[in-house]
């Protein structure tokens, strides 16, 4: 048992992990909206372009939460408008402004004098979280799963059926707004944990699991954050032992349970649809 | 024109035009709907039936004239609830992670606070509505795992729930087999009785004369509203799908009784059996 506890004693490691579970399991409660939502390539997007919006509040001294969301409002706005207001398909609009707007970032980052590290920014710096970076982050997830919760039957019914919301005078543009708001705060929440560019699998494979797991929505908000949250402490733990680079080993982690939940899930992994059609087909499995 | 009596008609359009871009798919479209008629749009893929459903949901802004349920902007209505939406199946995710009675509380959105929680009313007149489909039994069941007919009657349980008096339904009969569309048409036209207007669309001739009260044939815009007998004339029809066919026989007085032979128009689109 020494093993599990001899790392807690060290007040930097408790704070990584506290930073990182909690990261993981709000990251997972809306990663079960975008997976249904199809938004897959929007988080990654979003997630890409806060970054000038995070170096810029860093020279004008504002919280990053502020930049980070003017920016990913930006880059939808951006998307949007380009997708029609051109010939160009949806996913070359978000190829073509998240790229510009996070190399606009780097550039930023590379000669604005400051302290923001590139790296931390990009790959997450759970070695050095101070109790104010803790407090942000569990303020902006209070906000973010807040919001989530109390509003999960409305961007549910977004997610399947805006023509219904819309018929019922609840404006799906608005819960859209939401969601992205939503996904904007939760990306500058995780960033401290896992960096820019490991935020994207925070926000995509806890859901996609929780989807190959049920056929019930409410049940998803709960596997989803369960997986996210065991495999933050899993990851950390191992990270420790192997001297490994800490977001990797959770996102690692996770991609071994979806990889292991893909192939065995009792309704919708692989093994089980074959062995379904090959009973259909009166074939031994 | 002179004001209409009271009351006024549930669903109306005034020299109703939409636009996409430069296409024009309605113009100088007129068509009002009594409370309580069933009322089918008849025409092809194309000719603008779901443009016209959008109008009346308010989905679709027209560049030109109005729209009005109730005699009032469609906003107050939608707000109120009044209106109930039966989607084409193509625009619905089968895979999402609801159960028939999630999809069919969703009715219940307008009436209840910021977090729609449900209340014991709530969930009563979700039970009704189930009950009244037929459902009851599969209310549990994934939304993808019922038969055509059952998702259908799945959604219109939606609107019950909601207590919508103004229903639509884009293509309600595609990919439906024959006895799932009797049990929709039997269903479709006990809301009509008990006073919902109910506004369907579809390219199946067949199914009108059994379903509706009356027919408007459209091809970019109303060509002609009236009773099955009146509309569903073969000269008319050849004009509305652009090719001749063979006649449509109906009863004079389009009572549902008789359903005439399968007569399909010989229009280039998926036809189902």
């Amino acid at each position: 048992m020494t093993w599990l506890l001899e790392p807690l004693t060290y007040d930097f490691f408790v704070r990584a992990l506290a930073v990182t579970t909690v990261s993981a399991v709000v990251c997972a409660v809306l990663s079960c909206w975008l997976v249904l939502v199809g938004w897959a390539l929007m988080g990654d997007a979003v997630s890409h372009a806060v970054l000038p919006g995070v170096v810029l509040a860093y020279v004008l001294g504002a919280p990053f939460a502020i930049g980070a969301l003017v920016l990913a409002l930006l880059a939808v706005a951006l998307i949007g408008g380009l997708r029609d207001t051109s010939r160009l398909k949806e996913d070359t609009a978000i190829g073509i402004v998240f790229t510009t707007l996070f190399a606009l970032g780097l550039v930023l980052v590379s000669v604005v004098p400051s302290q923001t590290d590139l790296t931390h920014i990009l790959f997450g710096n759970l070695l050095g979280v101070s109790a104010a970076d803790m407090l942000q982050v569990l303020v902006l997830a209070a906000l973010a799963v807040t919001v989530l919760i109390a509003k999960r039957r409305d961007l549910t019914l977004f997610a399947f059926d805006p023509t219904h919301a819309f018929a019922i005078g609840i404006s799906p543009r608005r819960l859209s707004a939401l969601l992205l708001g939503v996904l904007a705060v939760t990306t500058v929440m995780a960033l401290q944990a896992v960096g820019v560019i490991l935020v994207v699998a925070l926000l995509i494979i806890p859901g996609a699991t929780a989807y190959l797991l049920t056929d019930r929505f409410s049940r998803m908000l709960v596997i989803a954050p369960v997986v996210a949250g065991v495999s933050a402490v899993v990851g950390i733990f191992v990270s420790f032992y192997l001297d490994a680079s800490p977001g990797g080993v959770v996102v690692v982690t996770m991609g071994v349970v979806f990889a292991a939940v893909y192939l065995f899930s009792p309704r919708h992994g692989v093994l089980a649809r074959r062995a379904r059609r090959a009973r259909l087909e009166g074939v031994p499995a | 024109m002179t004001a209409p009596p009271v009351p006024p008609p549930a669903v109306e359009l005034r020299g109703v035009e939409v636009r996409y871009g430069q296409i024009v798919a309605l113009r100088e479209t007129d068509l009002a709907i009594a409370r309580g008629r069933v009322c089918g749009l008849v025409g092809m893929n194309g000719a603008g039936k779901t443009s016209l459903l959008k109008a009346v949901l308010g989905l679709t802004r027209p560049v030109r004239g109005t729209v009005l349920i109730d005699g009032a902007d469609p906003a107050l209505a939608r707000r109120a609830g009044a209106i109930g939406y039966v989607p084409q199946a193509e625009d619905v995710d089968w895979d999402f992670p609801l159960s028939v009675r999630d999809v069919v509380s969703m009715g219940r959105f307008t009436g209840q606070g910021p977090t729609r929680r449900p209340s014991a009313a709530d969930r009563a007149a979700v039970d009704t509505a189930l009950e009244r489909v037929g459902l009851t039994d599969l209310a549990g069941r994934q939304i993808g795992a019922l038969s055509g007919g059952q998702r259908k009657r799945a959604f219109v349980a939606r609107g019950i729930a909601q207590s919508a008096h103004v229903m639509l339904l884009d293509e309600p009969f595609a990919g439906v087999d024959r006895t799932s569309q009797d049990e929709l048409t039997i269903l479709l036209r006990q809301l009509a009785a008990d006073g919902a207007t109910v506004l369907v669309s579809t390219h199946d001739l067949a199914s009108a004369p059994a379903l509706c009260d009356e027919v408007a044939l459209v091809r970019g815009t109303v060509l002609r509203h009236g009773s099955p007998a009146e509309v569903m004339r073969p000269e008319l029809l050849a004009e509305a799908f652009g090719v001749p066919l063979a006649p449509v026989t109906t009863p004079a007085d389009g009572a549902p009784s008789a359903r005439p032979a399968d007569v399909t128009p010989n229009a280039p689109e998926e036809v189902h059996p």
